[in-house]
This record gives C-alpha cells, sequence and structure tokens, in this order.
C-alpha cells in the first residue's frame, strides 16, 4: 500500500510542479496577479507531496520490504538501520527521487524568502524551478519508479553495495545535490531576468545568497566524496579525474566563477552577459554531470546502473533545459547592455580575468571527460584520459588564479593603480617567498614544484592578512580595534575565510604531492617496517564479526622514537550478501600528517601484504575545503541580503524605471 | 549578435555527440585478432579427457568457436541461440568451456543441451588468455585458412546470428 501511496504523491507533485511552471510563467508573461500569486502555494504543495513520496521508500527500506524492487536490489535485512535509510539514495531511482525532494526543498525556501522580489520576478523563478521540477518527475514516472513491485518478492534483498555502507557516503549524495540544486536557483534566476528583460544589481543582490548557498553545499559534497575515496578504497589516493568526481567539478569551478561574477554584477552592474551565461552553464554542467553518470556514455567507477532508455530521456531533458534557456539567451542577451565602464587595470579587470580562467578550466576539464568518448564516436579508436591530461592543464591554469586572489580584493573598482597594490603588497610578497624557500627545506628537501605551490598559498594567506589589517587600520581613529573589526561586514569575513580556505587546500594539495611516501611489504607477526619516522609493526591477524560482514583484522602498532603514536586495525572483510571484499584502511589522522596503512592479501598462513603510508598536511585539504564553504555560508548569511528583504518592493520598480 | 550564439552552438555540437554516445559501449573494447590467425592450442575434450583437439584440426572448414562456463550467466541466455544454430547444420559450433571445474561443466551441458559438436576443456583460462577473452561468453568465427574474422563479445542473439553470422559464414564458405 505505501510504495502506491507514493507513487501517486509522485503524480500529484508532477501535477503541482506542472501547475506552478506554467502559472508562474505565463502568468508573468500575461501580467495575471492571480496566477502569480497562484505559484506558491503550489511549490510548497509539490514539496508536501515530493516528501510524501520520499517518506513512502524510506519507510520501504525500514520495514525490509522487498516486494519493492528497488528495496530488493539495495538493501538487505541484515543491513543496519542508518544504512537502509541511506540506501534510499544508494542506486539510481532513489536518488532522482532524492535529487526531486531537494528541488522541492530549494523552492520552498525560495517562496519562503522572495517575499521582497516583485511579484513577476519571484513567478518567474517559480516557474522555471518548476518546469525543471516537472521534467524530472516525469523521468522518475516513465524510466525510474523506485515503487515498482517485483512479484515473487525475494526472501531477501541484493544489500547495499559495501562501499557505500559507511557515514562519509551517507553524507555525499545529500551535499552534493543540494549543490547541484542550488545552481538551479541562480538558473532560475537568470532565466527570469533574460525574460523579464530586466537584469541589473538588485537581480544580482537576490541570485547572491543562494548561489553562494549553493556553492558551498557543493565544496562539501565533493570534498566528502575525496576524502570517503582517501579512506575507502585502500589505496591512499583523493581525486582520480574520474569522469564522475569531473562530472561535479565542473559545476563547482563554473559555480566559482558565478559568485565571483554576481559580486561584479551587484557592486557595478558590469559582467551581465557573463553573470547569466555563468549562472546557465554552471546549472547546465549539473544536468550534464546527471546525464554522464547515468547514460552509459562513460565509463567510471561510479557509474549508476545504465539503460539507454534513461540517457535518451536525460538527453531530452538537457536539450530542452539547457538548449531553451541557451536560445533564450541569444535572443535576450543583446538587449541585456554594458555596465559600468573600467580601466585595463582595476578590480573588474582581474575579476574579468578571473571568470575566464575558471571557464578555461572547466572547459578543459569537460574536453578531458568527454574526449575518449568524442574519439570513439569518429571511430578512431578507444581510449582514456586521466591525471596526465588533467594535471598538465588544469594547475598551470590555477596558478594565476591564485595571483589574483591575493591581488583583486585589494584593487580598487573602476581603476587600480599598480604602485599603489605593489607597495600595499610587498611584505605579502616578501612573506610569501620567504615560505617558498624555507619550508620545503623544513619539510626535508627543496623542489620546484612545491616551492610554487608554498609560494602561492602562502601570498594568498599573507594578503588576506593585509585586507583584514588594512580594514583595521584604516577605520576612524578614536575607535578600538575589535569595534572596527565588528564593522566588517560579514560578507567581508565570508571571502576571507574563502580565500584563506584556498590557501590551507593548496598547501596540503603541495605538501602531499611533493613529500608523501609509501611501502609495500610482505611481513610476518613481528616484522617491523620504517616509513617517515615511524616504526609499523605487524602483529598478526584476527577474524572477527561485523553486522553483515566476516573480516580479517590486523594489529599494527606504530611508535615514532620508542614512543607509541598509535595502534592501528587494518581489516580486511567481506559483506555476505554480495560476497563483495573490501579493505578498510586504517588511519591516523593528524594535524600535519596522516599514518595510512591498508591490508592487502595474505601470502601465506601468517605472512600479509601490508601497504604503509606516509602523508604530510594530507586532512589540509579537506580543512581548507571546509574553510571554503564556511566562507561561502558565511558570506551568503551578510546581514545586507536580509537588510534588504525589508526593503519595500516599490524601490525596486523606481529603479527598474529609470 | 553572433558571439551569443557560441554557447548554444557548441552546445548542439555537444548533444550530438552524447546522442551518438549512448549507442557506444564505452566498455566494449574491439579485437586486435580480427584479421589474424587463431591463436594455436591443444586442449583436452571437456567429454573425453583422453583427446585431444586442436584448432589445426578444423582447416580448411568454417567453423564458430563458443566461449562458454557453468558459472556464466548470460551464457543461458544465448544458449537457445546456439542450439538452434547447431541443429541447422549452417555451420559447426565448438565450445570452449572456461575456466570450469570438468563436472559442473559436463552437468551444465546436459541440463541445457549441448550444441557443440565438441567442446574443450580450458581449465586455467590461458587458452581464453590468447584468444582475448575478457567476458564471457564470447563468440569467434574462423575460416578456411584459421584467421578469425569475427568476434562477438557478449551472448548472442537471433538478430546477430541472422544479420552478421550466418552471411558471414556463407561467404567464407564460398571463397
Amino acid at each position: 500500500m505505501i510504495p502506491e501511496l507514493g507513487q501517486l504523491a509522485l503524480a500529484l507533485g508532477l501535477a503541482l510542479a506542472l501547475a506552478q511552471g506554467l502559472l508562474g510563467l505565463i502568468g508573468a508573461a500575461r501580467g495575471e496577479n492571480v496566477w502569480m500569486a497562484a505559484t506558491r502555494p503550489a511549490a510548497r504543495g509539490q514539496f508536501v507531496f515530493v516528501a510524501i513520496a520520499f517518506a513512502c521508500l524510506t519507510t520501504s527500506f525500514i520495514h525490509n520490504d522487498f516486494t519493492v524492487a528497488y528495496v530488493a536490489t539495495n538493501s538487505n535485512s541484515a543491513l543496519p538501520l542508518q544504512y537502509r535509510v541511506a540506501g534510499v539514495w544508494g542506486g539510481h531511482e532513489g536518488s532522482m527521487l532524492l535529487w526531486v525532494l531537494m528541488l522541492s526543498v530549494w523552492t520552498c525556501g525560495v517562496t519562503l524568502f522572495s517575499r521582497h522580489l516583485p511579484q513577476e520576478m519571484a513567478a518567474r523563478v517559480l516557474g522555471v524551478m518548476g518546469l525543471v521540477s516537472a521534467g524530472f518527475l516525469l523521468f522518475i514516472l516513465f524510466t525510474s519508479n523506485p515503487f515498482v513491485r517485483i512479484f515473487p518478492a525475494p526472501a531477501d534483498g541484493r544489500d547495499l553495495n559495501p562501499l557505500l555502507q559507511d557515514p562519509g557516503m551517507v553524507m555525499h549524495p545529500p551535499m552534493l545535490y543540494m549543490g547541484y540544486v542550488g545552481f538551479s536557483i541562480a538558473f532560475a534566476f537568470a532565466v527570469a531576468a533574460l525574460l523579464s528583460g530586466r537584469l541589473d544589481a538588485a537581480w544580482a543582490r537576490w541570485s547572491r545568497p543562494w548561489t553562494t548557498a549553493a556553492w558551498s553545499f557543493l565544496t562539501v559534497g565533493i570534498a566528502l566524496g575525496s576524502g570517503w575515496a582517501y579512506y575507502e578504497l585502500g589505496w591512499g589516493g583523493w581525486w582520480f579525474w574520474d569522469p564522475v568526481e569531473n562530472a561535479s567539478f565542473m559545476p563547482w569551478l563554473t559555480g566559482t566563477a558565478l559568485i565571483h561574477s554576481l559580486a561584479v554584477t551587484e557592486k557595478r552592474g558590469a559582467f551581465r552577459s557573463w553573470t547569466v551565461l555563468l549562472a546557465i552553464l554552471a546549472f547546465a554542467l549539473s544536468l550534464l554531470g546527471t546525464f554522464l553518470v547515468r547514460s552509459g556514455v562513460l565509463t567510471s567507477v561510479h557509474a549508476f546502473a545504465t539503460d539507454p532508455t534513461r540517457g535518451i530521456f536525460i538527453l531530452a531533458l538537457l536539450a530542452l533545459v539547457i538548449g531553451g534557456s541557451l536560445l533564450l539567451y541569444v535572443w535576450r542577451a543583446p538587449k541585456i547592455g554594458l555596465g559600468g565602464g573600467f580601466e585595463p587595470l582595476s578590480r573588474e579587470s582581474f575579476l574579468l580575468a578571473n571568470n575566464v580562467i575558471f571557464a578555461a578550466a572547466a572547459g578543459s576539464v569537460l574536453l578531458g571527460t568527454l574526449y575518449p568518448l568524442a574519439l570513439d564516436a569518429s571511430g578512431l579508436g578507444k581510449i582514456s584520459v586521466g591525471p596526465p591530461y588533467f594535471e598538465t592543464v588544469f594547475v598551470p591554469l590555477m596558478a594565476p588564479a591564485l595571483f589574483l586572489m591575493g591581488v583583486g580584493p585589494l584593487a580598487r573598482w573602476k581603476k587600480a593603480s599598480l604602485p599603489d597594490l605593489a607597495s600595499r603588497l610587498r611584505w605579502a610578497l616578501a612573506a610569501a617567498v620567504l615560505a617558498a624557500l624555507a619550508l620545503p627545506f623544513a619539510m626535508g628537501r627543496w623542489g620546484v614544484m612545491v616551492a610554487l605551490g608554498v609560494l602561492l598559498a602562502a601570498w594568498v594567506a599573507a594578503s588576506g592578512f593585509v585586507q583584514l589589517y588594512e580594514k583595521v587600520r584604516n577605520a576612524a581613529s578614536g575607535v578600538s580595534a575589535w569595534t572596527r573589526l565588528q564593522a566588517v561586514p560579514r560578507a567581508t569575513y565570508g571571502m576571507l575565510l574563502a580565500h584563506f580556505g584556498v590557501a590551507v587546500f593548496v598547501v596540503g594539495v603541495t605538501l602531499v604531492k611533493g613529500y608523501e611516501s609509501e611501502k609495500d611489504v610482505r611481513m610476518e607477526p613481528g616484522d617491523t617496517v620504517e616509513l617517515g619516522g615511524y616504526t609499523f609493526r605487524f602483529d598478526g591477524v584476527r577474524d572477527v564479526k561485523g553486522p553483515n560482514y566476516v573480516a580479517g583484522r590486523a594489529q599494527i602498532p606504530v611508535t615514532r622514537d620508542g614512543k607509541p603514536v598509535a595502534m592501528l586495525y587494518p581489516e580486511k572483510r567481506i559483506y555476505r550478501v554480495q560476497n563483495q571484499p573490501m579493505t578498510e584502511a586504517a588511519i591516523d589522522t593528524g594535524f600535519t600528517r596522516d599514518l595510512y596503512v591498508s591490508l592487502g592479501d595474505a601470502v601465506s598462513d601468517t605472512a600479509w601484504v601490508i601497504r604503509v603510508h606516509h602523508k604530510p598536511f594530507i586532512d589540509w585539504i579537506w580543512g581548507g575545503c571546509l574553510l571554503m564553504a564556511l566562507g561561502g555560508v558565511l558570506a551568503a548569511s551578510d546581514r545586507r541580503y536580509r537588510l534588504a528583504a525589508r526593503r519595500p518592493r516599490e524601490e525596486y520598480a523606481v529603479a527598474a524605471a529609470r | 549578435m553572433t558571439r551569443f550564439a557560441i554557447p548554444i552552438a557548441i552546445f548542439v555540437a555537444l548533444l550530438a555527440l552524447l546522442g551518438i554516445g549512448l549507442k557506444l559501449d564505452p566498455r566494449e573494447v574491439p579485437s586486435p585478432l580480427i584479421g589474424k590467425p587463431a591463436p594455436h592450442f591443444e586442449l583436452p575434450e571437456l567429454h573425453q579427457a583422453a583427446r585431444t583437439f586442436s584448432e589445426r584440426d578444423m582447416l580448411g572448414k568454417v567453423w564458430v568457436l563458443n566461449v562458454w562456463a557453468s558459472w556464466c550467466v548470460s551464457c543461458r541466455e544465448e544458449h537457445p541461440v546456439l542450439l538452434d544454430l547447431a541443429a541447422s547444420g549452417a555451420v559447426p559450433v565448438y565450445g570452449l568451456n572456461y575456466k570450469d571445474r570438468r563436472e559442473d561443466g559436463l552437468a551444465w551441458l546436459k541440463g541445457m543441451g549441448d550444441p557443440y559438436k565438441i567442446s574443450i576443456f580450458d581449465f586455467d583460462g590461458r587458452v581464453g588468455i590468447d584468444y582475448g577473452v575478457y567476458g564471457v561468453p564470447e563468440t569467434y568465427v574462423i575460416d578456411k585458412s584459421g584467421i578469425i574474422r569475427y568476434k562477438r563479445i557478449g551472448p548472442l542473439t537471433p538478430e546477430i546470428v541472422k544479420e552478421k553470422l550466418l552471411p558471414l559464414v556463407r561467404e567464407l564458405d564460398r571463397a
């Protein structure tokens, strides 16, 4: 009964989404106030029904209802409760339902926080989101229905993929989808602006907090995926330039360009075409990512179960949504007009360079990801494109971006002065050069690439401190430093924190790549191996039992200079239902290094292959990402967005009439 | 005006590429052995371990070599197609029992029916490696001079037999 209710709820949600979409867009075009006013309740109703459908699916999982085919393929009676819940989004159908749920949550959020928007704009934004939602609900109902029953029902389920039975993996899809879906709001704002022909600073100010929040979620989602790969896959790697990883990275790169472009549009009214195009592209890349991982077009460790029908449907959806919005762009963008002019050397020009760099980076990742497909499609053979290409192309693009990160926030709008910038930043440059020269030696040996990475990271951090220092110093005298610090807008702190997070990230990547080491050894109980100044001793393997697996667990005490540092227990598990072996690495996490041990295979009755890694500063990678996301949250919660919310609508109408 | 049209132009090209991509299989690795002589082997037969069989025994004849195993799920799918093909007499079908246990292979044929003139037994899979087997079931068409002319990766379907396999066999028979 419950699955059928869920399916019914989805159908009702679809009806409401269509209503929301059509009422919103047609109502705004025709100026029908009643229709426009109806979009909000329609959106909220859609959320209610999609939530009901999601609850039905979750209930089926919790109660082990194996008459539902999706539950039977993704769950098992021995699966612990939290993973039965996580199993809801463990496969294609359920993850699409999660996608639509997130979309309806964000849409609801827009209905709640858009009181200050002119009715026409709000109706258009909700209208676009309604149509996107309708498209996905149609996709689910017609090709990816999670409520399909299976008869006769299997006695037990096929179990959730063991790789997904993990806390990091539980949070990764929801965070990621919050990001992808959040970009649909920026997209909806862009399309609404194109439709209405009005694109100005006010529009940018409305879009910004939503876009920044979405970007923050996406950052966390990608970081979770990377961190999970690190501790779960057993090789110590954290980014593989896998097509699905790239599919999440491209919207992130475009989104980063977008949040910076929005800043210019809000402050100076410039970059309007760029901002609109970036908003369309960020969401387009999110949709493209959805297509790539579910259509079977690319091989990837991540790919969901594939089906050509689904691929065709998503491709059609892609064509409609993105093709439609890009056509709208061709039609309306020429009328958007230019904003305030600026000199070749100014904050605007730095941000323009930033836009170009990030767009180029996203483009290069796209090229590398689709190149194997292009070659295969033209019959030129089968190749794979991996880290060698991506690292060669991506890293050099980021170097100038990092340099700009230091200079940009200090440059004046409209016209900056090079001597002025140089004098303000000379100590930051000196600090950066010093760090680049000294830190590699402190780590053990000096290398050009490491020095370069440290130079850029230290430059970003140091210039951030200069910015903060200037804010405190330049305030009116007679006011305490603390008061001055409080007067700095939250958005500025957000920026400083996010940029600092980037610096932390770059330090982590540079030092790990420059100084990591590993050893693969065959060990008998009692043997020791030395790495990075640490001594690892193998104490043998014991059999242990988990809730739905059996494992061999090794005991490995780690010492340094004779003093105990950690006790590590790497495991080799076999999950009973799918008979799938899995390595559970043991990691001793530290601020300045990780010690990573994974169990290989048994090579005799007592001897095992053990792999030990020393990874200096690797947690700075995810720490940096977390700081970036926190910075984004800070920026999005700046008072001026909430104050603007209380500003009367008439102000906008007056501004538009001018 | 034109520069605004660049994004949609790129997008249309991308759509076309993805559309073509849907019809392709990225996991399929085409065989480098097409047009090359079938690798030599001498293996015991499945039913009579004392006798051996080699591809040289088939010189002068067009034949089909089908790689199968009792543990292979897709092989069950294609088995009726093979039975029909063998019954039609159009081309002799020989089986390569790949990485299997003799008892399991024999039991499987007993239960499912035996379309093979002879089944050969490749216990450790070395012959499979020589032939580039990576996804059982696989089927080869080998001509009179012992050259591999066609490889099908995956189960045979009636369409493939009718449209690819049989016309090829007829063509090779005439040669």
